[in-house]
């Protein structure tokens, strides 16, 4: 069973589903409505047997968001199928996966980190590997990379994360 | 009845344990912990971002560090995505082998880590881990010899390797793969059976196979709950498919588990090395006009087993020279996840030995 059989019995099963498989791509590609992800992941999940969810990640497509699923399947071998999701900066908010494959706690927690894109119904939605006051996401195209002087950064951080804090 | 109540405490982000900078908030009742918490990010260097700005050749240093241990198989699995997105390829037969070869010497410096620091964890200071870090040295000689650097090699390149062996690495690698079998025996003899370990390592940190997958956990600690995943089986790379080497599993989903798995996977190196030392071609080491690298627009994703699970390279290009997004899928920081899963229940003591017998780098968890 490839991918590309996978993806004709999902459009088969879920009636109604607006997902196009992605045309040229590498690997097997499905771009999915936002509001339909978590009925695509649950039937990958349950019928198709992705029981393991490898990545999630974001993009800066410049006018657009989105955010890119890896999965595989560890029980029969198999993958990668990519899901995309894709939608407008303004309203950069996608559904939350963590309870289909809680593999994604950490990656989505790094997501909303660099790129400011929210997951609804994360169990912990917290920055990852910045400060809660660090100013914007980095992996924005807009974010300028420069080197910023210690004490600006440290004027962003909360008085119990400041390194060496004279108490 | 006595009045009871929840202590917290922080452990790191300085702490011998944590091997980096990394901080555990555990809550207590008593000795055994109710609740943990990892905070990291202080090992954060924005790679992912200033990735953006640079070539894709330029790129490579960086993959040097981040899990710096495991140095090679970061070449290795950035390469092949690199190699994928650009349609660089075939890929010289003797590269392809020495790609192999590095690729394994470098799971056997990981797994010699990874066992000697865990047994320093659990306070036999550094005994083990001195006979562990004497046959590391031994690889990291020849990793010196091949690109002249010990832990940052940058030696796989996209197209290849970045040139070929000195004449003497060879002769060299065989003596060192030689002695690999009787080293294991010599930590298995003394280890595998002492009282103490069993008993700090039996049945702490249990993780059953389908949390462990479900929680996207790769690699020995994955194999230690019983699944045979192995992407070198699974979905082939390079010219994994020409050797003869077995899975290791255990089916005791338990940190002493996840110590004899990574046992295992030495001997079954050793065995990759043999045949690939005895197998090796002489020819080029780099594809034909690999000069400037500068991918049609697209997208790919490449993974590979390294040392410590899935380690993959997502880039996507925009057709010009500099990578478009430069996503590390981190082995380290996936497979933390499952931490607090293991811990909840145990004592504090076991939070070190559970913590060391995942096996992490801050560096990739941090990026």
């Amino acid at each position: 069973m490839t991918e590309l059989d996978i993806i004709s019995r999902l459009q088969a099963a879920l009636p109604g589903l607006a997902a196009e498989p992605v045309e040229g791509a590498k690997d097997p590609t499905l771009r999915v409505p936002v509001g339909d992800l978590v009925r695509v992941a649950s039937w990958l999940r349950d019928e198709a047997g992705y029981d393991y969810l490898s990545n999630v990640t974001g993009v800066d497509r410049g006018e657009q968001f989105e955010v890119v699923y890896h999965l595989y399947s560890i029980a029969r071998g198999g993958g990668p199928l990519v899901l995309k999701v894709s939608g407008p900066w303004d309203q950069a908010t996608v559904p939350s996966l963590v309870s289909i494959w809680p593999a994604a706690e950490f990656q989505e927690r790094e997501v909303y980190d660099l790129l400011g894109i929210s997951f609804a119904g994360h169990p912990d939605l917290r920055r990852i590997l910045l400060w809660e006051g660090f100013p914007g996401h980095p992996l924005r195209k807009t974010f300028e990379n420069r080197t910023v002087p210690n004490a600006e950064m440290v004027a962003t951080m909360a008085d119990e994360e400041v390194p060496h804090a004279e108490n | 009845m006595l009045r009871t109540e929840t202590l917290s405490i922080n452990v790191g982000p300085q702490h011998p344990s944590t091997h980096g900078v990394f901080r555990m908030l555990l809550t207590l009742d008593g000795e055994r912990v109710v609740d943990l918490k990892p905070y990291f990010g202080y090992l954060h260097r924005g790679i992912e971002k200033t990735a953006e700005q640079r070539t894709y050749l330029q790129n490579v240093p960086f993959t040097d560090r981040l899990d710096y241990i495991c140095g090679m198989s970061n070449n290795l699995a950035y390469a092949l995505a690199v190699e994928k997105l650009a349609g660089i390829g075939p890929i010289p037969e003797r590269a392809e082998y020495l790609r192999v070869i590095m690729a394994e010497l470098t799971r056997v410096v990981n797994h010699c880590v990874a066992v000697g620091f865990l047994l320093n964890d659990l306070g036999a200071f550094f005994t083990p881990v001195l006979y562990c870090l004497r046959q590391r040295e031994y690889i990291l000689d020849l990793f010196e010899m091949a690109s002249g650097s010990r832990m940052t090699p940058s030696y796989i390149r996209p197209g290849g390797v970045a040139e070929d062996v000195p004449p003497e690495f060879i002769p060299a690698a065989k003596k060192v793969v030689a002695g690999l079998p009787a080293f294991v025996d010599e930590l298995d003899q003394l280890l595998t059976g002492n009282e103490i370990l069993m008993a700090r390592l039996q049945n702490v940190g249990v993780l059953p196979p389908e949390r462990a997958i479900a929680y996207g956990v790769t690699g020995p600690v994955l194999r230690a709950s019983g699944v045979a995943y192995d992407i070198r089986r699974a979905e082939p790379y390079s010219i994994y498919d020409r050797f003869d080497f077995d899975v290791v599993t255990e089916p005791g989903q338990d940190a002493y588990a996840r110590f004899l798995v990574r046992l295992g996977e030495m001997r079954q190196s050793a065995r990759i090395l043999e045949q690939a030392l005895a197998q090796i071609p002489e020819g080029p080491v780099m594809a034909e006009g690999v000069r400037r690298i500068r991918p049609p627009a697209g997208e790919a994703y490449a993974r590979i087993e390294a040392p410590k699970g899935e380690l993959g390279f997502y880039l996507i290009s925009d057709g010009s020279p500099n990578p478009y997004r430069f996503r590390v899928r981190p082995t380290s920081l996936i497979n933390l996840q499952a931490l607090r899963d293991m811990c909840v229940g145990h004592l504090v003591a076991d939070v070190v030995v559970i913590l060391g017998s995942i096996d992490l780098t801050m560096g990739e968890v941090d990026r």
